[in-house]
């Protein structure tokens, strides 16, 4: 193991040379392109000795994955915001196909208008096409999720794709000390992919074949019994890392000073950061505030987050993103988790960061002087007027 | 007794779905004879997903992926990867897309398979129009064709535009081979096949497929009707190898194009004088190929110096 200083982008590269990768097709698009100039760099070295499609479009780096899959390769893409999007259509083939890609994807704003920061509208509007998503909030969560992804997305009980998020500069262009893992451990810990081969030379078979509404059901039903096991075996796998690396994710929902808590604001990626100084320093002036970090969006660890938020008075949920019509969307999915529990806390969906706008302390301070008021459902847009008092709207 | 040059190896099995008298059908039993057992098929939405059969079926004795309509030259990119990192040798890799899928939609794929060098054979099965949803015009559809959304009335004639000329596209991407087969001449379809397996780096077959439901003829006439494309001069055969174009069927006189537009109900409103035009265009596409192979040649390979400024 040796401590390099990487952006979270390369921290990305670095992961996928260290999975031995076989297949990766990328199509560039900011801040996505540092992941792939660094695995172009790898390839040119002779360091990794991958096969790199270098393709027209995204939608064809995610087919060249989706076919090579098919034929049993271990395969990488990383993308962002448009990127995502033109990819949509395959991300749904990727997940029917059970492909185990892993995706690196740089969270950032969606157009129009044009804009490069961070938000989470483009991984949140893919929430139906059957992708895990995991979330990172610096750059050695960055390297580690990526290595986890692949053991998760291959592992027998899921056989599903994994993307990787992370926020465009923050972490994508954002230099931090990185454990690199040795390549033998990572082998020990990443055997390769074994087993998976749908089609083989040689052999008629057939995948993605026209079927009847009767089998049609099964397939989709297989899918989600599938996502189901993401939860246990993600659990599993970080039990396996935390032994082999010494260091945890720490599961799918991570709270932080939430003991007899008043008010938990729930954060996903690098907001946690802020959140989480903002929690010491309110703690310190006697304030009972804590934070619960959540790392999977898809599936929803719904029993882990109402286990988190049980007794908790009032919930605030911060979301880089906004879903037209509702509230954030992590937001929504939080209170849906939630509807199940006997005592259910206030919940206030706070939209902020949007369009890579800093998630500062004070603002932060702000969202929990809100919560702390007391009990309020609504919409707090708490990127807007900040010098005066958040007004809540709906 | 003339050898018989065609396999007896039947890969497109019994129970396959296709209409009677598809050329489709026709023209990939003839492909899969040239190109052998060892063979990998990436197919697109396209007349073909319902061909091979309903799932848990396979009505071809190869693997198949299916993919999405526009995806076929990143496919075929994908499995070659897949299958130059696994060390899976002598697979033969192959995209089978129609002609919307390949002329429309998956122009861009395509061109992205072809500039890379992919070492994989795309194949467009042309049987000019959306046939799989219903005869809907592509841009491979003929000038004056009639399809469900080129109708024909007091003011519309059917498609307004020419067919799209797909394999100059190709060619502009100078693939390592490129030839145009016709499943009613079915020992040059399998020599070019087998001629495209040998062959690495990214080939192209535009493979003309009649259509009786699409062109509204009888199914019994599928391979006269080929036969006519052909020696109208409507269809040529010939392929492209290193630059070099060969006209693989020659005639030194044509059959008029009426004899081949009269059979189809798809262009039964066309006047006289709209046949005589063409007529005209197939025989300016004629002359036009006799001139390029006429080109083709060991000068063209070899830019003499003498061309840079000193």
């Amino acid at each position: 193991m040796t401590v390099e200083v990487l952006s979270g982008n390369h921290a990305q590269s670095e992961a996928v040379r260290l999975a031995r990768v076989q297949v990766v097709s990328a199509y560039p698009i900011t801040p996505q392109t540092t992941v792939v100039e660094g695995i172009a760099e790898f390839v040119a070295s002779g360091r990794f000795p991958t096969q790199f499609v270098k393709v027209e479009s995204e939608h064809s780096a995610l087919q060249v994955c989706v076919s090579a899959s098919a034929l049993g390769a271990r395969t990488y893409t990383a993308t962002s915001s448009q990127g995502l999007l033109l990819m949509h259509e395959l991300l749904h083939w990727a997940a029917g196909m059970r492909a185990p890609i892993v995706m690196g994807v740089v969270n950032r704003a969606v157009a129009p208008p044009w804009a490069l920061g961070a938000d989470h509208t483009d991984t949140f509007s893919q929430r139906d096409t059957g992708w895990i998503q995991l979330y990172a909030e610096n750059n050695q969560e960055v390297l580690d999720m990526v290595l986890e992804a692949y053991r998760l997305a291959e592992d027998p009980a899921v056989r599903l794709p994994v993307m990787v998020a992370e926020d465009a500069f923050y972490l994508s262009h954002t230099v931090e000390p990185v454990d690199v893992p040795a390549q033998e451990a990572v082998d020990a810990f990443l055997p390769p992919r074994q087993g998976h081969a749908i089609l083989r030379p040689g052999e008629p078979s057939r995948l993605g074949s026209f079927t009847s509404p009767e089998d049609y059901v099964l397939f989709r039903h297989e899918l989600a019994a599938a996502a189901d096991r993401v939860v246990p075996t993600l659990g599993e796998v970080e039990g396996d890392f935390a032994r082999r690396f010494g260091r945890s994710l720490g599961g799918t929902v991570v709270p932080y000073r939430c003991e007899g808590a008043d008010a938990v604001l729930v954060t996903l990626g690098t907001a946690s950061t802020p959140a989480r100084a903002t929690v010491d320093a309110l703690r310190s002036e006697g304030k009972k505030v804590g934070l619960l970090k959540l790392r999977l969006l898809r599936p929803f660890p719904e029993s882990e987050l109402r286990a988190a938020l049980r007794g908790v008075g009032a919930v605030g949920v911060f979301d880089r993103a906004y879903t037209f019509g509702a509230a954030g969307a992590v937001a929504t999915e939080t209170r849906a988790a939630l509807y199940g529990e006997r005592e259910r806390p206030a919940l206030t969906s706070f939209v902020g960061g949007v369009g890579g706008r800093e998630v500062t302390p004070s603002l932060v301070r702000r969202v929990f002087d809100h919560l702390l008021r007391g009990p309020e459902e609504g919409i707090v847009w708490s990127d807007l007027e900040p010098h005066r008092e958040l007004e809540t709207h709906g | 007794m003339a050898r018989l040059t065609i396999p007896k190896e039947e890969l497109l099995r019994p129970g396959h779905a296709a209409c009677p008298g598809c050329g489709p059908a026709l023209a990939v039993r003839l492909l899969l004879k040239g190109l052998g057992a060892r063979t990998i098929v990436s197919i697109p939405a396209s007349c073909w997903t319902v061909i091979a059969g309903t799932y848990p079926s396979s009505a071809l004795g190869v693997p198949v992926l299916d993919t999405p309509i526009e995806s076929t030259g990143a496919s075929i990119s994908g499995l070659r990867a897949a299958a130059d990192a696994l060390g899976l040798e002598g697979l033969t890799v192959v995209g089978l897309a129609g002609d919307g899928g390949t002329a429309d939609i998956g122009l861009q794929a395509l061109s992205g398979m072809l500039e890379r060098r992919t070492d994989a054979i795309y194949v467009m099965y042309d049987n000019e129009a959306y046939m799989n949803t219903g005869i809907q015009r592509s841009g491979a559809t003929p000038l004056g064709a009639w399809t469900t959304t080129t109708p024909v009335s007091a003011s519309a004639r059917g498609k307004a535009e020419p067919k799209k000329d797909v394999m100059s596209i190709v060619l502009a991407h100078r693939p390592a081979y490129a030839a145009t087969a016709n499943p009613s001449f079915p020992e040059d379809l399998v020599a070019k096949a087998e001629k495209a397996r040998a062959v690495h780096g990214a080939r192209f077959l535009h493979l003309f497929t009649p259509c009786p439901p699409g062109w509204k003829f009888d199914s019994a006439d599928s391979v006269a009707m080929g036969r006519l494309a052909t020696e109208t001069g409507l269809f040529p055969l010939y392929e492209v190898e290193d630059g070099r174009l060969k006209i693989t069927r020659r005639y030194s006189r044509l059959k008029p194009v009426g004899e081949y537009l009269s059979r189809q109900g798809r262009y039964s409103h066309l006047t006289p004088q709209e046949v005589d035009a063409v007529q005209a265009e197939v025989l300016r596409g004629w002359v036009g190929l006799l001139r390029r192979e006429a080109e083709a040649g060991p000068a063209h390979d070899a830019p003499s110096a003498s061309l840079l400024t000193r």
